[in-house]
C-alpha cells in the first residue's frame, strides 16, 4: 500500500474559526484529509468535532479560514455545494427514505430515465452494480426499512458512490452495529480507501478507531491538539490529549471525599446484570449510604445508558435491581421517584427544564408530581421552597418567578438540582451536571454534592472531567464501549492512572 | 408570569375592542341594553348568550391543545348528547317535568363523557395521533346521533328544557350563567389545583415531565374527558336553543371555530402554556365578528370567508417567516432613524 | 443474501433473488391488499345475502355514483403521501360546482366554464400549498382556512342551488356507453383516466418519487437534493384541481350546483384513502388503493340501502373501519420502531 503524501491532500482546511454567541466553537483549526486514507477525528463533547464536520459538509459557514477541496478554494453556502464538491456524508441516523426500496434509495435523483418516465429495470440494475462494487448483493427491490441499520448505512455509502464522492464522511457509523456488522463496514471502508477515496471517520469507540484509522486528529476546546499517524500514537497519549488536564481553576472543595463508607451494610442500590439490547451490556453497580460513586469513561461508553436503566427512564431487558436489599421493578421514572431515586439528565434542555415555566414551578415540579394534582403545592410553600433553594445553591437571578429559559446554563442546572433535592431522595443520579456551565456554578454544584453526601445522601455521578470524578467520588466505575470494564477506589489512583485505566484496562494485546 | 400573559392577551383584547368600536360606530344601538319584564335585551346580551356553546367547546379544546393534542369530535359529541336528551324527553310520559329534563340532561352528558373517555383512551393509552383518533368519532359520531333520532329532526316541547338556552335568571340569560359556571370551574380546576401547571409541563416538555414523575397519561386522558363533557353540555344548550335535535347541523364546524378561538386567545397549537381568559376573549371576538357580519347584511352562510381571513391573518402573524420580514423592516426603520440623518422627513 | 462477495464484473447480471425475498418486496402493498380483501368479502357477502348484488347494473352504478369521490380521493392521496392533509376538498368541490352552475346560467360558454372551475380549485390548492410551504403553517390549519374560504365563496356565488341545463355538462352524466349490461359514463371514464394518470405519475416520474420520498423522510429528501419545497406546493395544487374536477362531476350528476354540497365529504375521502392502504403519516400508499377504498365506501353505502337500514349507518361503519385500519397501522409502525 502506498504511503499517502502531503500532495495527495484532497481536503485542506486552514485556520478555521467559527464563533457562536458566547462560545468560540473552533479557534484557528487546521485539518488535512488525504486521498486513500481513513482519518479519524477525535475529541470529547464541545471539542469542536461536529462543528468542524459541519463546516466541511456545508452546514455551517466559516467565520475565518479557508477550505480547499481538490485544489480549488471553496465557499460552501449549503449542503448542496459540499455535495457538488464531492463530499458525501453518511450520518448516524442514515438520511435515506426508509419507505422506498434499496435500489431507489441508491439512485434517488439519478434514476435512469427514458422519454416516457423512469426505467426501473435499468435503474435497479445500476443500483445493483454500485452495491456490488462495495461487495454487497442485496435485493434492490426490497424496502430499505426491512434491512438492519448496518446495511442501511452501507446503502447510504453506495449512494455516495453514485454521486462520485471523493470524500466520504462517516459520522458515528458504528453506534448501533454489532461486531460482525462493524467488520462488514470496515471491509467496505478499506475497499474504498484502496480505491483512493478519502474517508473521515468519527467515532467514540477507541478500539475501532485504532483498528481502522491511518491517521488521527485530536481536537479539544475548539483547538487542534495534534495530528498523528495511528500507529505512532499510544492510547494513553490519545485519551490524555482528548481529556486534557484541566487547570485547577476551581476552588478546592473540602476533602469530604476522604470518608469511610460502611460497605458491609446493605447497599442503598445494587444492580446486578442490568442491560438493554442495543444500548448497554449487562453490568453491575452498587452504591452504599453516603457514598459517591463516579462513572468514568469516554463519550459513548454507556454511562448514561446504564443510569437510565436505574431510574426508569429506559427499561432494562435483563438484570435485577435491589433497593436496601429489596428487589424492585423500576419501569418508569415515577416508580424510581417512589423508590427515592432521583435522576438529573445530561440533556438539560431536552429532558430537564420546562422552559416556559418559572424557576419556582420547575423546582417544585417533582414534589407536585409526586403529590398528585389535587394536593397543590400552595404559593406560600412553593415560594418558600424556591427561595431556600435559590439561596442554598446561589441561583442568579434570585427571582423565583423568572422563566427558567432566561437563566444561564449554570443557573438552570442549579434549579434542576434543586428540583431533585426537593423530593428528598436516598439516591441522586447526576449525569454530567457540570457540563457546559461556568466555573463558578461548577464549584457551587460540586460543593453542594459533597456536603449532601457527607450528610448521608448516596450519589452516582457521571462526568467527563476526571478531576471532578476523583475529587467527589469514593469509588469510580469505569466503562468503555458500552460495558463496565472495572472499578477503582479513588484514593488508589490519580488522573494519569485513571486515564491509563480507561484507555487500556481489559484491552487484549492487539494494538 | 403575569407579565407574559398580559402581553399575550394584548392583541386579542385589542382585536375585540376594535370590533366593538367598529360596531358601535356603525350602529350606535349596538351597545344599547333594554329592559323588558325585568329581563335584559340587546346585541351585547345576544352575543353573551349565543356564545355559550362555543365557549364550552373552546374551553375543553384549550386544555386538549395545551397537552399538544386536538379534539375534532366535539361537534359530533354535541350532536350525540342533544339527540339522546331530546329523544328521551320525546319518549317520556312527562316532557314538562323537571325530573324528566334532569334525567335527559344527565344521560346526554354521561354519554358525552363516555365518548371523551374513548378519545382519551385512543390518544393516551394507544398512542394514536390526536388528529386521527378524534377523526374517527367525528365521522362515526354524527352517524350515531342520526340513528338515535331515527334520521329525523326530533322536536319537543318542554318548558324546563327550553329554559336553558332561552330562559332568563335574575335578568340575564341562563345560558350566560352556564358559560360563567363552566369558566369558573375550569379556572378553579386548572389554577387552584396543580392540574394547570402539570398540564402545561406535559405540553411544553413531555420528556422532562415524564422524568420528573408526572402522570402524563392521566393528564392527557383527563383533557379529552373534559372536552367531551363540555361538548356534551354545549350540545344540550344547542338543542335547547332550537328545541330540536338536528344531528347534521348540531355543532357543525364548531371544532374549527373553537380552535380558532383558542389560537386567537394566545394559546399555541404546539401546546404548553394556555390561557383560559384568552380563549374567553377569543370566543367573544368570534361571536362579535359573526354578529357584525349578520348586521352588515351578509348572509350568515358566507361568514366562513371572514373566518378564513381571520385564520390566515392569525397564522401569518405567528409565522416565523413573517417575523423575519417584520424584524428586517424594523431594523431598516431603526437604521433610518439614526442621528446622522441630515434631512427632515416629511 | 448479504454476504460480502468479491465485486463482480460490471456487466454481470445480479443474482436472482430467492422466493422469500421476492415476496418480501410486496410488504408495502399489504395494507392495500387488505383493502382489496375487504372489498371482495363485502361484495361476496352482499351477493350471498341479497342475491342480486354483483350485477353489471349495480356495479356500474357504483362507479357512476362515486366518481366524484374517486376524484377527491386521488388528489388527497398525493397530499397524504407527503404526510400532509387537505380538509378543504369537500368545500372546494361545492365551490367549483356552484361557480360553474352560475357561470353557465349567466350564459358563459361551457368551454370557458370548465377550465374556470378547475382554476378555481387550483387557486385554493395553491393558497394552501403556499401557506404550508412558505409560511410553515401546519397543513391542518392551512387547509382549514381553505375549507372556510371555499365554503364561503360558494355561498357568495349563490345562496341556493342553481340548475344546470347545459347540454355538454349533462352529456357527461347521461350518456351511457353500453357493453352488454355494463355501462360507463364519461364521468366514470374521466375518473378512471385520472386514476391511471395519477398512478403513472407516482410510479414513473421523478416528481412522483419525490412525493414518496418526502413522506418517508422530508429531511432526508432535502439532503438528497430533491425539490422538496416545490413538490409540496404542487401536491396541494393537484388536490385543488381534483376538487375542481369533482365539482364538475357532482354538478353533472345532480344536474345542479348546490353550495351546501360536500359538507363532511373530506372526511369520507380521507377515510377512503386510509382504508385503501395509504398511511396518514405519509410515504406509503397507492392511488389504486384509494380507488379500492372508494369502492369499499360505495359498496357499504350500497349494501346499507339494500338492507333498507338507515343511511347514517354508513358513517358509523366507515368510522369503525377507519379505526381498525389506524390501529393496525399503529401496530405496524410500533413494531418497526422497536427493531
Amino acid at each position: 500500500m502506498l504511503q499517502p503524501t502531503a500532495t495527495d491532500a484532497v481536503v485542506r482546511m486552514r485556520d478555521i474559526t467559527i464563533a457562536f454567541p458566547g462560545v468560540l466553537a473552533l479557534d484557528g483549526v487546521d485539518f488535512t484529509l488525504r486521498r486513500g486514507e481513513v482519518h479519524s477525528l477525535m475529541g470529547e463533547n464541545g471539542a469542536g468535532k461536529s462543528t468542524l464536520i459541519k463546516a466541511l459538509t456545508g452546514v455551517y459557514r466559516i467565520d475565518a479560514g479557508s477550505i480547499v477541496v481538490d485544489g480549488a478554494g471553496r465557499d460552501f453556502h449549503g449542503t448542496a455545494d459540499a455535495q457538488a464538491a464531492g463530499i458525501s456524508t453518511v450520518f448516524q441516523e442514515v438520511n435515506l427514505c426508509p419507505n422506498l426500496s434499496v435500489g431507489e434509495n441508491v439512485m434517488l435523483g439519478n434514476e435512469v430515465r427514458r422519454a416516457w418516465g423512469i426505467d426501473w429495470r435499468a435503474t435497479h440494475r445500476e443500483a445493483a452494480r454500485h452495491l456490488a462494487s462495495l461487495g454487497l448483493s442485496l435485493d434492490t427491490r426490497s424496502t430499505l426499512s426491512s434491512h438492519s441499520i448496518a446495511l442501511q448505512q452501507l446503502v447510504a455509502i453506495a449512494r455516495s458512490m453514485v454521486t462520485s464522492a471523493s470524500v466520504l464522511v462517516l459520522d458515528e457509523p458504528t453506534s448501533s452495529l454489532d461486531r460482525s456488522e462493524v467488520e462488514q463496514l470496515f471491509g467496505v471502508m478499506r475497499d474504498l480507501r484502496d480505491r483512493g477515496v478519502a474517508i473521515l471517520f468519527v467515532s467514540h469507540f477507541l478500539d475501532q478507531v485504532y483498528e481502522i484509522s491511518d491517521r488521527i486528529t485530536v481536537l479539544r476546546n475548539g483547538r487542534l491538539i495534534g495530528e498523528h499517524s495511528a500507529r505512532d500514537l499510544p492510547r494513553d497519549e490519545l485519551v490524555s490529549q482528548m481529556i486534557g488536564r484541566a487547570v485547577a481553576e476551581l476552588e478546592a472543595v473540602a476533602t469530604t471525599a476522604e470518608r469511610t463508607i460502611d460497605r458491609d451494610a446493605t447497599p442503598v442500590l445494587r444492580a446486578s446484570g442490568v442491560g438493554r439490547r442495543g444500548s448497554i451490556e449487562p453490568s453491575d453497580i452498587e452504591v452504599h449510604r453516603g457514598e459517591v460513586v463516579g462513572l468514568a469513561g469516554l463519550l459513548g461508553s454507556g454511562r448514561t445508558e446504564l443510569v437510565r436503566l436505574l431510574c426508569g427512564a429506559d427499561r432494562a431487558d435483563v438484570g435485577t435491581i435491589a433497593i436496601d436489599g429489596r428487589e424492585v421493578r423500576i419501569p418508569t421514572p415515577r416508580h424510581a421517584i417512589g423508590e427515592r431515586i432521583a435522576f438529573s439528565s445530561e440533556d438539560r434542555r431536552g429532558e430537564g427544564i420546562i422552559g416556559d415555566l418559572s424557576v419556582a414551578d420547575n423546582i417544585v415540579l417533582g414534589i407536585q408530581a409526586r403529590r398528585g394534582w389535587m394536593r397543590v403545592v400552595g404559593k406560600e410553600e412553593r415560594d418558600r421552597i424556591a427561595r431556600e433553594a435559590i439561596e442554598a445553591l446561589g441561583v442568579r437571578p434570585a427571582n423565583p418567578d423568572t422563566p427558567i429559559r432566561n437563566l444561564s446554563g449554570g443557573n438552570q442546572q442549579k434549579v434542576l438540582l434543586a428540583r431533585w433535592l426537593a423530593v428528598e431522595p436516598d439516591l441522586l443520579i447526576l449525569d454530567e451536571p457540570t457540563r457546559g456551565i461556568d466555573v463558578g456554578a461548577k464549584a457551587d454544584i460540586q460543593r453542594k454534592v459533597a456536603e449532601l453526601s457527607a450528610e448521608g445522601l448516596s450519589v452516582i455521578f457521571i462526568s467527563s472531567e476526571l478531576e471532578e470524578v476523583l475529587r467527589l467520588a469514593q469509588r469510580v466505575v469505569v466503562m468503555r464501549d458500552r460495558r463496565k470494564i472495572g472499578e477503582l477506589d479513588s484514593k488508589d489512583v490519580d488522573i494519569d492512572g485513571l486515564i491509563g485505566y480507561i484507555a487500556n484496562e481489559g484491552v487484549r494485546a492487539a494494538a | 408570569m403575569r407579565a407574559v400573559l398580559r402581553s399575550r392577551l394584548l392583541w386579542p383584547v385589542l382585536a375585540l375592542v376594535a370590533l366593538v368600536v367598529v360596531n358601535t360606530v356603525a350602529r350606535p344601538s349596538f351597545l344599547g341594553i333594554t329592559v323588558r319584564d325585568g329581563e335584559l335585551y340587546g346585541s351585547l346580551i345576544d352575543i353573551l348568550r349565543n356564545s355559550a356553546p362555543l365557549m364550552l367547546v373552546a374551553l375543553g379544546m384549550t386544555i386538549v391543545i395545551a397537552t399538544r393534542g386536538i379534539d375534532l369530535s366535539v361537534g359530533a359529541i354535541m350532536a350525540v348528547s342533544g339527540s339522546v336528551s331530546l329523544t328521551f324527553i320525546d319518549s317520556s310520559s312527562d316532557p314538562d317535568g323537571v325530573g324528566t329534563v334532569m334525567i335527559a340532561i344527565a344521560m346526554g352528558v354521561a354519554l358525552a363523557l363516555l365518548l371523551g373517555v374513548w378519545n382519551g383512551f385512543l390518544v393516551a393509552v394507544l398512542g394514536i395521533q390526536p388528529i386521527i383518533a378524534t377523526l374517527v368519532l367525528m365521522l362515526a359520531g354524527r352517524g350515531v346521533a342520526l340513528l338515535i333520532t331515527d334520521g329525523f329532526i326530533t322536536t319537543v316541547t318542554s318548558a324546563p328544557y327550553r329554559f336553558m338556552a332561552q330562559g332568563y335568571l335574575v335578568g340575564l340569560p341562563f345560558a350566560l350563567y352556564v358559560s360563567l359556571v363552566a369558566i369558573a370551574v375550569i379556572v378553579l380546576l386548572e389554577r387552584r389545583t396543580a392540574l394547570g401547571m402539570l398540564t402545561e409541563a406535559v405540553g411544553i416538555n413531555p420528556s422532562a415531565s415524564r422524568l420528573a414523575g408526572v402522570r402524563s397519561r392521566g393528564i392527557v386522558w383527563g383533557a379529552y374527558i373534559a372536552s367531551g363533557v363540555l361538548s356534551g353540555v354545549a350540545g344540550i344548550l344547542y338543542s335547547s336553543n332550537i328545541m330540536a335535535a338536528d344531528a347534521n347541523a348540531a355543532g357543525l364546524y364548531i371544532e374549527l371555530y373553537a380552535i380558532l378561538a383558542v389560537v386567537l386567545g394566545g394559546t399555541s397549537l404546539m401546546g404548553g402554556r394556555f390561557s383560559i381568559v384568552g380563549t374567553v376573549i377569543g370566543v367573544l371576538t368570534i361571536q362579535t365578528l359573526l354578529s357584525t357580519i349578520t348586521f352588515l347584511g351578509v348572509p350568515p352562510a358566507v361568514s366562513p370567508v371572514f373566518m378564513a381571513a381571520a385564520v390566515i391573518i392569525v397564522v401569518l402573524i405567528q409565522s416565523p417567516r413573517v417575523h423575519g420580514w417584520t424584524s428586517a423592516a424594523a431594523a431598516r426603520l431603526r437604521a433610518r432613524r439614526t442621528p446622522e440623518r441630515t434631512e427632515v422627513t416629511a | 443474501m448479504t454476504a460480502i462477495a468479491p465485486p463482480p464484473a460490471a456487466d454481470a447480471p445480479p443474482a436472482r433473488p430467492a422466493l422469500g425475498d421476492r415476496l418480501r418486496r410486496f410488504a408495502p402493498l399489504s395494507p392495500t391488499l387488505a383493502a382489496v380483501a375487504i372489498l371482495v368479502v363485502l361484495f361476496v357477502g352482499a351477493e350471498l345475502t341479497f342475491g342480486n348484488f354483483i350485477t353489471p347494473r349495480n356495479l356500474s352504478a357504483l362507479l357512476l355514483d362515486n366518481a366524484y369521490l374517486i376524484m377527491l380521493a386521488v388528489g388527497l392521496t398525493f397530499v397524504i403521501l407527503t404526510g400532509g392533509i387537505d380538509l378543504s376538498v369537500g368545500s372546494v368541490m361545492a365551490f367549483t360546482g356552484i361557480l360553474g352552475a352560475k357561470m353557465l346560467a349567466d350564459g358563459i360558454p361551457v368551454l370557458v366554464v370548465l377550465p374556470a372551475m378547475i382554476l378555481g380549485g387550483a387557486a385554493i390548492g395553491a393558497l394552501i400549498g403556499a401557506l404550508v410551504q412558505y409560511f410553515d403553517v401546519q397543513p391542518f390549519i392551512a387547509s382549514l382556512a381553505g375549507l372556510f374560504l371555499a365554503r364561503g365563496f360558494a355561498f357568495v356565488v349563490s345562496l341556493s342551488s342553481i340548475r344546470v341545463e347545459d347540454p355538454v355538462v349533462l352529456w357527461l352524466q347521461s350518456t351511457r356507453l353500453r357493453i352488454g349490461d355494463w355501462y360507463l359514463t364519461p364521468t366514470g371514464i374521466i375518473a378512471l383516466l385520472v386514476v391511471a394518470i395519477a398512478a403513472a405519475v407516482l410510479r414513473w416520474t421523478r416528481f412522483g418519487r419525490t412525493v414518496y420520498a418526502i413522506g418517508g423522510s422530508e429531511q432526508s429528501a432535502r439532503l438528497m437534493g430533491l425539490a422538496v419545497g416545490r413538490t409540496k406546493v404542487i401536491v396541494y395544487l393537484i388536490s385543488g384541481v381534483c376538487g375542481g374536477l369533482a365539482g364538475l362531476m357532482l354538478t353533472a350528476y345532480s344536474g345542479a350546483g348546490y353550495p351546501l354540497n360536500g359538507v363532511g365529504t373530506e372526511l369520507d375521502a380521507i377515510a377512503a384513502v386510509v382504508i385503501g392502504g395509504t398511511l396518514l403519516a405519509g410515504g406509503q400508499g397507492y392511488v389504486l388503493g384509494s380507488l379500492v377504498g372508494v369502492l369499499v365506501y360505495g359498496g357499504i353505502k350500497s349494501v346499507i340501502s339494500f338492507t333498507g337500514a338507515d343511511q347514517s349507518w354508513t358513517r358509523i361503519i366507515i368510522g369503525g373501519l377507519l379505526l381498525l385500519f389506524i390501529i393496525v397501522q399503529r401496530l405496524i409502525v410500533a413494531r418497526a420502531d422497536r427493531r
